[in-house]
């Protein structure tokens, strides 16, 4: 299992190249990656993300622990940056190995699910006219029901 | 009396403003300590005002307003996460 705090990019095909590799009894590779989008106006400068460090990971890492006992997991990867992101960039990814697809599949959404509501990051707009932070979103929330 | 860390994120730690503090307390719960913190100074105050938009975390576990503290060596409040 991989979690990755960083503020550096990443690559998204290096890294799901490594994570595919030598799962020899994994028939299913899932990855999710997370972009920084601009709004419909188009006046997203930058994105800064904040985040608890030392929380941090240990909420993703339960998380991703979670996800494997769950789902029978052969592997489990979630990178997360913080620090000034601008559209286009990644911010996050996830991936997940399992024998077949439906629990590969089913684990990345519980993962971005968690990880939306229940892991410490702090995303704060900057506009061309001022910034503000994002709101948490009840539907996030309410995706969690979903899992209980 | 004991000492804690508080840490605040996001827009408490702006309205607050430090990102973290060491706070000698004698409240046995993160409720009580929010009332010590709120009675000290109006930024406090205002950045506790409604703890339904605050999220809390003691000793990097998310928790509720009305855990246990004792022995605690950090607490941390911020809004509802917004990660992904």
């Amino acid at each position: 299992m991989k979690i990755s705090v960083q503020s550096e990019a990443f690559d998204l095909g290096e890294e799901s190249t490594a994570f595919a590799k030598g799962h020899q009894d994994q028939g299913a590779v899932v990855t999710f990656t997370g972009i920084v989008r601009d709004n419909s106006d188009g006046t997203l400068e930058k994105m800064t993300i904040e985040h608890y460090p030392g929380m941090t990971e240990k909420a993703l890492t339960e998380i991703a622990d979670q996800a494997v006992k769950r789902w029978s997991l052969g592997d489990a990867l979630v990178i997360h940056r913080y620090g000034d992101l601008v559209p286009g960039e990644m911010i996050m990814m996830v991936a997940t190995a399992s024998r077949h697809r439906k629990n590969a599949f089913e684990a990345a959404e519980y993962l971005m699910d968690y990880l939306k509501s229940r892991a410490p990051f702090w995303k704060k707009e900057f506009l061309k006219d001022g910034a503000e932070w994002v709101d948490a979103k009840q539907e996030d929330e309410d995706s969690l029901t979903r899992w209980k | 009396m004991k000492m804690v860390d508080v840490l605040y994120f996001a827009w408490v730690r702006e309205r607050i403003g430090v990102p973290k503090e060491a706070v000698e307390t004698s409240a046995a719960t993160v409720a009580e300590l929010v009332s010590e913190l709120s009675a000290r100074e109006e930024r406090y105050a205002a950045a506790f005002a409604d703890t339904s938009a605050l999220r809390v975390a003691v000793d990097q576990e998310l928790t509720e307003f009305d855990a246990s503290i004792t022995g605690a060596r950090e607490v941390a409040f911020f809004p509802p996460m917004t990660g992904g």
